[in-house]
């Protein structure tokens, strides 16, 4: 490819036709201040931020969309550059609430921080304030269309990466908002309640709704005793919310974390990922020899509980299972009839830890520290609740919610020392470790599922060619001398590829993995915000999360499902065996087609 | 607009809307039979409020999930040009002009009387479907200064005054009617 010479503030350089000059500076080290960009996402030009001054142009060039050209003569930083980009985030606050201190992302705001790299020192203006209604209808997500810059991120991540595009721009000029369609409540519209919007807001214009206050009510509460399950994910990605580098697996301080807010017990998802495994490797071989792709027969098809078509789709993302509710309803019986990990585990601890501890299971509270907002609505599903109508997990807290509760306490975090999981609960495979990444639910399942299928040992216990955190991955594995066809997908506009691939039926499946948030779950829209410099849907930044995950499985003695002693343990006490009538009864659950239809 | 942004309009809830007539469906099929059938969309809306006089939200939602463009970019069409109308409008349309000299022969407190007396503000409808308020700039007959139009009828030379009196007297005909 030619290159092109330019200069950036006469600093000489010659980067590839066709870079922007946001980043041809990059390169030499300048980063032009931005607000609208995110890397990842389609390019708006919406703030105006990132203007350059270019000699021989009489109006200021975007730095984000405008392509370098030969021998052009870039300034980023000349005093009416300076000006300009001041005046433009004054002009941004004027009508911005003036509530810094009282807001959940002081401190940790895009739009704070450029006022105060560019200058701002006082509000010179005062704009038309906005005064939209919050909008807290949904489990997951509430929006403050007062913060909101409009700034389109959330909007293009809602429909470039997700596919959903639920939010869209309403109205204009003084009243222009961002919302879902007709302004409906977020529970009213085709949300799936991914948290993605959370994630790339650069104010509070979307937070996931807090259930901090019920969890400390809980805590305090003498009565009740509080226990906590941590998803796979949480300790892959905790760290960064006390300024450690990504990548940094802090299972242990997690746990002691936990203890010091005064949680009488600590578990692990990962034993209800185990428990998933196992129970949709059963699932996925009886589908297997109903479809005739192994001997074994047919099994009575018909039951809700118990469809029989292939592909068989994992079912471990609310917001997936979501997704395919408002969107592929017709793709129902594809879905494992499989529960996630987390609400296994919350059922498992409501009824086997409670009848071995002799504990009420109505003063048990199940707090789940999730990466996702849409866990807050999985756990409130009427077909997940129990005959009253009560969830079985009781709250639901995000990793940011957690990593805020923890300083709030007053908890050096990084000065604690490394505490084990209670048991039986709390113990793990290293296949369950993995269920935080993308492709780690179909790694951990064909580990399971084909021991069980050939009855012998795994030579290899890697399945290699479904990692890497990219969006969308094909394979086939041989198992006992059939071929089975796999697909790894996140970021739901992947899903739509593959979902119609299957519809077309130009190629046979077998099993899918699909996943809301782009990474999986070390990808959530719970997770902590991105340091300074970094974005949310970095590639760089999930693929070191991912590595954490898959060192703690290489390191664990065991690392397949069915193996863990504790999973056995619980069969032969309560649950009988994978598939039983007990299992079945609180270990799956249905889906229903949900309104409004999604327009794929 | 502005402070009922966020709620729901209760025409939109309650109104009974009868179907997408078949010429606008087969508009519809045909746009996605050529390219770019998601461009055709302002022309969709045009014709749906040709038809209804309005967009009614059931229609939108009904045309987003034929032209399969997504509802909110369909919504957020609908709201942005002025054009479209999201409720319907009243059996009397009442258009204060604004221009200049509409303006300084005192048309705003013309506004403010029909405002009081109606309850309603620009760009919105009477709860009982007899009235909507608008707006427009000059009508070109600024020696009647200032004016008004009701259904295309203009009032010439109006005072706050006399607006209970036509107001209420093009209630009582229609309700003679």
């Amino acid at each position: 490819m030619k290159n092109i010479n330019l200069t950036v503030d006469d600093n000489p350089l010659s980067v590839p036709e066709g870079t922007t000059i946001m980043k041809a500076a990059e390169t030499i080290g300048v980063f032009i201040p931005r607000l609208c960009y995110v890397p990842d996402l389609g390019i708006e030009g919406a703030c105006r931020i990132c203007i350059v001054e270019v000699d021989g142009y009489k109006n200021y060039l975007t730095a984000c969309s405008t392509k370098v050209t030969e021998g052009m003569k870039v300034k980023t930083n000349s005093p009416a550059i300076r000006q300009a980009r001041r005046d433009l985030i004054e002009l941004i606050l004027d009508n911005h609430p003036m509530d810094c201190q009282t807001c959940e992302r002081d401190g940790n705001c895009e739009l704070q921080d450029l006022a105060y790299s560019l200058g701002v020192r006082e509000r010179l203006f005062a704009g038309q304030r906005k005064h939209f209604e919050i909008d807290d209808s949904s489990f997951s997500v509430v929006r403050n269309s007062d913060k909101c810059i409009l700034c389109h991120r959330c909007i293009r991540v809602c429909s470039e990466v997700q596919g959903v595009t639920n939010l869209g721009q309403m109205h204009r000029g003084v009243n222009t908002v961002v919302g879902p369609a007709h302004l409906v409540a977020m529970k009213d519209s085709v949300c799936i309640n991914c948290g993605q919007c959370i994630n790339v807001c650069p104010t509070a214009a979307f937070l996931e709704k807090s259930a901090t206050d019920e969890v400390w009510a809980a805590l305090a509460d003498p009565k009740k005793h509080v226990v906590a399950q941590i998803a796979p994910s949480i300790r892959a990605t905790i760290g960064e919310g006390f300024g450690e580098a990504p990548g940094t697996a802090e299972t242990g301080r997690t746990v002691t974390a936990l203890r010091r807010l005064g949680f009488d017990a600590v578990f692990d998802t990962n034993f209800g990922a185990d428990l998933t495994i196992v129970e949709e490797s059963e699932e996925f071989i009886g589908r297997l020899k109903h479809n005739g792709v192994l001997p074994g027969g047919k099994k009575e098809e018909g039951h809700l509980n118990h469809p029989q078509v292939l592909p068989m789709f994992t079912s471990c993302s609310p917001g997936w299972v979501s997704f395919m509710e408002h969107f592929y309803p017709e793709m129902i019986p594809h879905m494992s009839s499989c529960r996630s990990p987390m609400s296994m585990q919350s059922i498992i601890l409501k009824t086997f830890y409670a009848r071995k501890t002799g504990i009420d299971p109505k003063d048990i509270y199940v707090v789940a520290i999730m990466p996702c907002t849409a866990k807050k609505y999985e756990m409130r599903r009427p077909e997940l609740c129990d005959a009253d109508g009560n969830p079985h997990t009781d709250a639901v807290l995000t990793t940011r919610e957690l990593v805020w509760m923890i300083k709030a306490y007053g908890i050096d975090f990084m000065q604690l020392h490394e505490e084990e999981f209670d048991n039986p609960l709390g113990s793990s495979t290293g296949a369950a470790d993995i269920f935080g990444t993308t492709g780690g639910v179909m790694e951990a399942a064909l580990r399971t599922a084909a021991e069980k299928i050939t009855g012998k040992p795994l030579d290899e216990l890697n399945f290699y060619n479904v990692r890497a955190v990219t969006g969308y991955k094909e394979a086939s594995v041989e198992i006992a001398g059939i071929e089975v066809n796999i697909a790894v997908v996140n970021g739901l506009n992947n899903a739509k590829k593959i979902l119609e691939k299957v519809k077309s039926g130009e190629k046979e499946y077998h099993l899918i993995e699909l996943m809301a948030c782009p990474g999986g779950c070390i990808g959530g829209g719970g997770q902590p915000y991105p340091a300074d410099g970094r974005y949310v849907l970095n590639r760089e930044v999930l693929e070191k999360r991912a590595a954490s995950l898959y060192k703690i499985d290489a390191e664990k003695k065991i690392r397949k499902s069915h193996e863990n002693p504790y999973i056995q343990q619980l069969y032969q006490q309560f649950l009988q065996h994978p598939g039983s009538e007990i299992a079945h009864e609180l270990l799956h659950t249905t889906y229903e087609p949900k309104e409004p239809r999604g327009i794929k | 607009m502005g402070k009922n942004e966020n709620s729901t309009c209760s025409h939109c809830d309650m109104q009974e809307v009868a179907p997408l007539p078949s010429e606008i469906i087969e508009f519809i099929e045909d746009c996605l039979k050529g390219e770019r059938p998601e461009s055709q969309l302002i022309a969709v809306l045009h014709k749906v409020q040709l038809h209804y006089g309005y967009l009614p939200r059931p229609i939108l939602d009904d045309v987003a999930q034929r032209l399969q463009v997504p509802t909110s970019v369909v919504s957020g069409v609908a709201s942005f040009y002025h054009f479209f109308r999201l409720t319907p409008k009243g059996k009397y349309t009442i258009s204060v002009c604004m221009g200049t000299a509409c303006f300084v022969k005192g048309a705003d407190k013309i506004l403010e009387a029909i405002e009081s007396q109606l309850g309603i503000e620009i760009g919105e409808t009477t709860g009982d479907g007899f009235f909507t308020l608008e707006q427009s700039r000059c009508l070109g007959v600024c020696a009647l200064a200032p004016v008004m139009t009701i259904n295309g009828k203009v009032y010439s030379r109006v005072t706050p005054t006399q607006i209970p009196e036509i107001l209420n007297k093009l209630r009582e005909e229609s309700i003679a009617e």
